[in-house]
């Protein structure tokens, strides 16, 4: 891994009564990258970035920032800008004092503040927005000026609370770009909250996959989607189908319906053992590729405009997720041959 | 139209007996009769020329200016811990606190003359002013809760992030959307203390005794419209209250709990 750390958690721990909500998190944020804390709701992501703001202290663990501890530091002295899912603009300020609130209680003179703050509203293409109140904004300005109030004040790091989850598809798609153009402008180090693995794999340079208070994997978004660490990281990113089956040897697995298929995993199988395989929809081929061509009936089909989903039924009634393109037409209850090439499984623990 | 008829008819109910007062104190005849014989100001005259009620309007002045002047900021504070913080024991807290809506004014007058008397503070406006927070404070805490319950602390959170420390983040923001609570507790604040009456009845002398305490023994003694008309000047001045701020504050909109974006 490249550069140092920005913000470092050391054995983070935090529980709320009788739950735990953080459970030993050690996670590192290096110079100018994007990193997304992606999971479930009550996952932790939330906590961990309440920690790192200074807005709740952990029970247990270190922050560190640029190498200094800042565990028992209050928010208001660590420099980092905050984005929130609900903006948190305040209502009774215009635009421009909202954003100019951070440049006040820096004490900076008026005339360089103004002209931050236009600069802010400029990177975030609301120039003329200033005299207005947030309440005439739509949620998608909102968010803009979030987004310039916590960057105005040139903050260390930037955080982001689901920023994109208010907002409607097409809006959240647009600003998603946006958001990752800007913060790699500023060459800001970030760190991502997201129930949303879209999201998470589109914007992050790398993306912690967190469960239950831990983090159960650390990666690039390929790593985290091609090579799952465990088998929550693979259920819960991307789509994928299970296949239940017994390991012959340690590279064949005989199927529920009787079916042998070689399979290519990182480590050998045990023969006689139980096997859980996961397979990606868009790792099914249609068509006979040689290896593992299986015969399959259409069991149902989701078109949805550019692809289509096509549920796959294999003898001994296992089901195999996979992607067409949109053009392609098929039916329910034809008949076909798939292919499920043997480096395309990953073993579910 | 049934249903009109019945808001119309509830709307008479309710403010019939102020109506019979201001006819009432119009009347030139020494006595309190309805319907008056005539048309009068000399009963405003008295009521504004009487020595006690001068005195007494001053008390109420004093006593009420100084239980709001306590009561919004110990108000506020409470209503604060007990919406936003896990305050041990809550239940018994909102309890307590809102507990002289309940008790009856005789037992709470009656307990604190005999804690004035052993502190020897009966001829004291100190121990009104304490009566008058304690009495006024329900109504506080209850409008400045509201306030509170609708104060997103997202917003707190993000002045803090920005660099304002605790007390910053109370003036630039929590103050400023607590504003609609606080009007409607100043005016809840005025209009109670300065209409109480039993417990002020237990705690004040002849010298200390605020208005309604004076009307209360001007009327044991005489029996003229002076009463009336000075009810009708009380009337008028709440009402001109209550319309100034709800004029200038937009009063309206506090009542209502709005929900945040």
């Amino acid at each position: 891994m490249t550069g140092k750390a920005v913000v470092a958690l050391e054995a983070v721990s935090k529980a709320y009564g009788a739950t735990r909500a953080l459970d030993g998190i050690d996670l590192a944020v290096h110079e100018g990258e994007l990193l997304s804390l992606l999971g479930p709701s009550g996952c932790g992501k939330t906590s961990t970035l309440n920690i790192v703001a200074g807005f709740i202290e952990p029970d247990a663990g270190r922050v560190l920032l640029d190498g200094q501890d800042v565990t028992r530091q209050p928010a208001w002295r660590r420099g980092l800008g905050v984005v929130f899912q609900s903006y948190a603009l305040f209502p009774h300020m215009s635009v421009a004092d909202n954003v100019a609130f951070g440049l006040r209680e820096r004490r900076m003179g008026r005339r360089e503040a103004e002209a931050r703050v236009a600069e802010a509203l400029a990177l975030v293409r609301l120039p003329a927005a200033g005299a207005m109140r947030p309440s005439h904004l739509s949620g998608g300005m909102q968010q803009r000026v979030a987004l310039a109030r916590a960057l105005v004040i040139r903050p260390r790091v930037l955080l982001l609370d689901e920023p994109l989850a208010a907002l409607d598809r097409k809006l959240r798609e647009e600003m998603r770009a946006e958001l990752r153009e800007i913060q790699r402008a500023v060459g800001i180090t970030t760190i991502f909250v997201t129930h949303d693995q879209h999201e998470a794999l589109g914007l992050s340079d790398r993306v912690a996959v967190m469960n239950a208070g831990r983090i159960e994997q650390l990666g690039t978004p390929r790593e985290v989607y091609q090579r799952p660490a465990t088998g929550f990281v693979a259920d819960f990113i991307g789509a994928s189908s299970a296949l239940e089956g017994r390991a012959v040897d340690a590279g064949t697995v005989e199927l529920a319906g009787g079916q042998r298929i070689a399979v290519r995993l990182p480590r050998p199988l045990e023969p006689g053992t139980r096997v859980r395989l996961l397979i990606r929809p868009e790792r099914v081929e249609p068509g006979d590729g040689g290896a593992n061509a299986l015969p399959a009936r259409v069991a149902s089909v989701m078109f949805l405009g550019d692809h289509a989903e096509v549920r796959l039924e294999l003898p001994g009634g296992a089901r195999v997720l996979a992607v067409v393109r949109g053009t392609v037409v098929v039916e329910p209850g034809d008949r076909l041959t798939v292919t499920l090439p043997p480096d395309a499984f990953l073993e579910a623990p | 139209m049934i249903g009109r008829l019945v808001v119309l008819a509830l709307v008479l109910f309710m403010t019939l007996p102020t109506l019979v007062v201001v006819v009432a104190s119009f009347n030139p005849t020494a006595i309190l009769s309805f319907p008056p014989q005539g048309l009068s100001l000399r009963w405003y005259e008295n009521a504004l020329t009487y020595p006690q009620f001068r005195r007494a309007a001053l008390n109420s002045l004093i006593v009420t200016a100084a239980s709001a002047a306590l009561a919004l900021p110990i108000g506020t504070a409470a209503a604060l811990a007990l919406v936003r913080y896990p305050v041990r024991l809550r239940g018994l807290w909102n309890t307590a606190l809102l507990s002289p809506l309940v008790v009856p004014g005789v037992a709470a007058g009656l307990g604190l003359l005999i804690l004035a008397a052993r502190l020897g503070l009966l001829a004291n406006r100190v121990v009104l002013i304490v009566a008058h927070v304690v009495l006024v404070l329900p109504f506080v805490i209850r409008s400045v809760m509201v306030s509170v319950a609708n104060l997103d602390p997202m917003l707190e959170r993000a002045a803090a992030s920005l660099g304002a420390r605790p007390w910053r983040v109370f003036r630039r923001v929590t103050l400023p959307l607590l504003r609609p609570g606080l009007f409607a507790a100043l005016l809840f604040a005025v209009i109670v203390s300065a209409n109480e009456f039993v417990v002020s009845l237990f705690v004040s002398t002849r010298v200390t005794e605020i208005l309604p305490v004076a009307m209360f023994t001007y009327v044991v003694n005489y029996t003229d419209p002076t009463m009336a008309a000075l009810s009708t000047l009380f009337v008028a001045a709440t009402f001109a209250a209550v319309f100034l701020a709800d004029r200038l504050l937009h009063l309206s909109r506090v009542f209502q709990i709005e929900g945040h974006r």
